[in-house]
């Protein structure tokens, strides 16, 4: 029998350490890539999913460790290096020219590589399309690149990836804005490549979805390498449980009281273009789910619940007593918070300190005349509410931004819970925060309704939903198509729903 | 096709292009003689220098920047050449000082381009020092006194004609070859812009340098071209501005730069960079011009100037952008 004969793995790493100042990122890390296949590196924020992403680019030098690609060490990795060693990064932002068309995206960092004074617009278009067939997407060459979509902007971004000879592309939280449907879209994609002989390295903290399509599994915790093995061997239960290092329950809600009064009713509500004849009600106690892919009008809707829209017909009661509509104003008055889906450009003013930014919502309730405010009772409630949602943060006076996106959230959610609201209304509550805080933020909404608030929760994240909602709407070109319970139905059954 | 319409209604420079019609229909029925070459060459010779100079500015906004330092640049060339070449050399050809000037406004432009692309600093603050201290420079160590007799080449250049005529009246119009310089400037900048790595990198970083800087562009290098270029362009505009005057006042040019600005602004470039064209830099210079050259005609005072021009910057570049946040207020 003759061997036969292996080739190298495409990237080897053993024992790869790095620290910044004293803090260890990565701790001794060991892993291989093939050729062809896709991996999934799991890890929360912090774990050192970053740090292993910019070493594998050539940004930052390992302290310790044997970098190998296709059996050849690596000692002095630079960008340029890596880059033409085929190791592509698809960075989260994509890193695209909103300016540029499609074409010029994506065939850009070809034509630089190959120093050409010249602008060849014939080949660069050649170049694109013959990309966009190889990865087997169909788009606008001439469009420019801001008129697309998240997901098309991520085709772009994987598309320049390709332009170049890409051996490996690493994918940094590639499915956190993308719908459930282009997420499908996406694993067909990466498919095609893996067949096409290019690894793909998924990092990200919300892998679930894309095990599938992975050959094995890596997971990282503070620095280290805790599991790793086959794809075959990894469910999303376990995945968690590694990546957290304990077990986060996902079993549905305890069911409310059947007596529980009405809180809110929606009836009729319309806006031309984004939703039409919603009704619906909503119990005390109650944690209400509303789901739809994007464009089904759920966005829309939450932010006519607030006011932030102005809706066409309808009405909105709350406590018997009819909201105007169109006014987040007079909405807030009368007793509903809304979180929105984006934190950092609706929710926050990320500059300013954690406490201003939970205080701010409660400034009447602390004048002291003349246009005076009194400090002394602002801050204590301010400090007594970030303690109450266990913000982590060491100085309430720093500025939002240094925080992690769990604690993020956390912060709207204490300047809303400061006011007393009797519904609150949540877009996405766990887009962008990590699976542990993911758990505690579910436990806020479990307590809140607890305590009787009504809670809406708008999103596309299905376990999410079967673990925080009672009720779940459903909804699809701006109407409401199914009505279920969150025990009776099952996560295959919802998305099912959704997509048909 | 309504929505053909309705797309390039939001367009600055359809915008722009209606109000330049309106503006010369109202004019043609005031004034008979609007519509007439002599006010065709007025326009054309009142706009040469301030399109290189909108040329020059535009560029560098497209690249996410903003130069106010070419007019000092400008001013400090066409003096410091003039003074230069009646003193050393009174006998040298018009395009020989032509090029003086340009190396002139290049290595000023190079000052820029170091401390912008070099230090990285911010480029409004930067052009805003060096425009105090290339005027300042020059008032103090080069003179302040006009030049009225300049040097031989530059006045011959300044009295070479592309067309010439007599009116009815007997009054002379015509238009000088400066003009063609001009158009050579426009030709050679959507060369580089469309037909160069160069030209698109300055688009690519204007979009977003950091993914510039990812891909592999040469962010510096090409900050400091647009600097240099945009120096050597001033520096052109001031030796024609003082040829064409037949004087090199210091105090002229300099405070020119918000109208320049402005015209880029209202030809569809946008401030934060990534975007601007040259048809539409070309109109918003025409827009102006007109406005500067021919308030008068259609019965406005022309100390309403400065708010006319004020006025359509503000319906000029709110329109759009108010259409724009409609449709996106639609979207969500």
């Amino acid at each position: 029998m003759s061997q036969m004969p292996v080739a190298p793995d495409l990237v080897s790493f053993s024992g790869v350490t790095k620290t910044y100042s004293g803090i260890t990122a990565l701790d001794g890390v060991s892993f291989v890539i093939k050729r062809g296949e896709a991996v999934c590196l799991a890890g929360e924020n912090g774990s050192g999913k970053s740090t292993l992403i910019k070493i594998l680019a050539g940004v930052e030098r390992p302290d310790r460790g044997k970098i190998m690609f296709s059996g050849v060490e690596q000692v002095a990795l630079n960008p340029r290096l890596s880059a033409a060693s085929g190791i592509k990064v698809i960075f989260q932002d994509f890193s695209l020219f909103p300016n540029l068309s499609v074409a010029e995206n994506i065939a850009f960092s070809a034509e630089i590589s190959t120093g050409a004074t010249w602008f060849n617009r014939a080949r660069i278009q050649t170049l694109a399309a013959a990309t966009m067939k190889r990865v087997g997407v169909e788009l606008n060459l001439n469009a420019p690149v801001e008129t697309l979509s998240v997901a098309h902007k991520q085709l772009v971004a994987i598309c320049r990836a390709l332009a170049t000879d890409a051996q490996l592309i690493i994918m940094d939280e590639p499915t956190t804005a993308l719908t459930e449907k282009e997420v499908r879209a996406l694993l067909t994609i990466i498919r095609r490549l893996k067949a096409d002989g290019v690894a793909v390295l998924f990092v990200s903290h919300k892998l679930a979805e894309v095990l599938e399509v992975c050959e094995s599994v890596v997971v990282l915790r503070n620095g280290k390498k805790v599991a790793d093995g086959p794809a075959s061997e990894f469910d999303a239960a376990k995945l968690t449980r590694h990546m957290t290092g304990r077990d986060v329950a996902s079993a549905a809600p305890t069911p409310i009281d059947q007596s529980a009064p009405e809180l809110m009713r929606v009836e009729d509500l319309g806006k031309a273009g984004a939703f039409e004849s919603v009704s619906f009600a909503l119990h005390q106690g109650e944690v209400l789910g509303i789901s739809g892919l994007l464009g089904s009008g759920r966005t829309a809707l939450a932010k006519a619940l607030f006011g932030l829209v102005a809706p066409d017909s309808g009405s909105i009661t709350l406590d018997n007593q009819k909201i105007v509509l169109g006014d987040p104003l007079k909405a807030a008055a009368a007793g509903i918070g809304y979180v929105p889906e984006d934190r950092l450009t609706e929710g926050l003013f990320l500059l300013q300190p954690i406490a201003r930014n939970v205080a701010i919502g409660r400034l009447e309730a602390h004048t002291a005349g003349g246009g005076m405010l009194n400090l002394q009772s602002l801050w204590g409630e301010t400090a007594d509410w970030l303690k109450r949602l266990k913000v982590k943060a060491a100085n309430i006076e720093a500025p939002v931004r240094s925080l992690s996106g769990g604690n993020q959230q956390r912060v709207v959610l204490a300047r809303w819970l400061a006011r007393g609201p009797k519904v609150l209304v949540l877009n996405g509550p766990s887009v962008g925060v990590d699976v542990g805080s993911k758990a505690e933020i579910h436990e806020i909404i479990a307590g809140l309704s607890a305590q009787g608030l009504g809670v809406i929760v708008i999103s596309d994240d299905l376990p999410e939903l079967l673990s925080t909602c009672h009720r779940i709407l459903v909804m699809k070109e701006g109407k409401i198509i199914d009505d279920v319970a969150g025990n009776a139905i099952t996560e295959v059954d919802l998305a099912h729903r959704l997509a048909s | 096709m309504m929505d053909v319409i309705r797309k390039n209604l939001a367009r600055n420079e359809t915008l722009v292009l209606l109000v330049i019609l309106g503006f010369c229909v109202l004019a043609a029925v005031s004034d008979r003689g609007f519509l007439s070459v002599p006010t065709m060459t007025d326009l054309l010779r009142g706009s040469i220098v301030l399109t290189i100079f909108a040329v020059a500015a535009m560029l560098v906004l497209v690249s996410g920047g903003i130069d106010v330092s070419f007019t000092a640049i400008a001013a400090f060339t066409m003096y410091a050449t003039a003074m230069l070449l009646n003193t050393y050399a009174p006998g040298v050809p018009w395009y020989l000082a032509i090029l003086l000037g340009m190396l002139i406004g290049a290595t000023l432009g190079c000052i820029n381009g170091i401390l912008i692309a070099g230090f990285g600093l911010p480029t409004l603050i930067v052009t805003l020092g060096t425009l105090s201290i290339f005027r300042g420079f020059m008032l103090t160590f080069i003179g302040q006194k006009q030049i009225t007799t300049l040097p031989p080449g530059m006045r011959e250049f300044g009295r070479m004609m592309m067309i010439r005529g007599e009116n009815a009246d007997g009054s002379f119009y015509a238009l000088p070859w400066a003009f063609a310089a001009t158009v050579l400037v426009v030709v050679l900048t959507w060369f580089i812009l469309q037909k160069t790595m160069m030209g698109r990198s300055i688009f690519a970083i204007g979009g977003s340098v950091e993914s510039a800087r990812r891909i592999g562009i040469n962010v510096r290098g090409t900050q400091f071209f647009i600097y240099v270029y945009v120096g050597a362009l001033a520096g052109l505009a001031g030796i024609i501005h003082s040829s064409m005057a037949r004087v090199a006042n210091p105090f002229d040019l300099v405070g020119l730069e918000l109208y320049v600005i402005a015209a880029v602004v209202l030809g569809g470039a946008r401030l934060a960079g990534g975007y601007g064209t040259l048809s539409g830099t070309m109109l918003g210079v025409a827009l102006i011009v007109l406005v500067r050259n021919s308030l008068v005609v259609i019965g406005v005072p022309a100390t309403w100037q400065s708010v006319a021009v004020g006025i359509l910057i503000l319906i000029g570049t709110g329109l759009p952008a108010w259409q724009a946040k409609r449709t996106a207020a639609k979207a969500a």
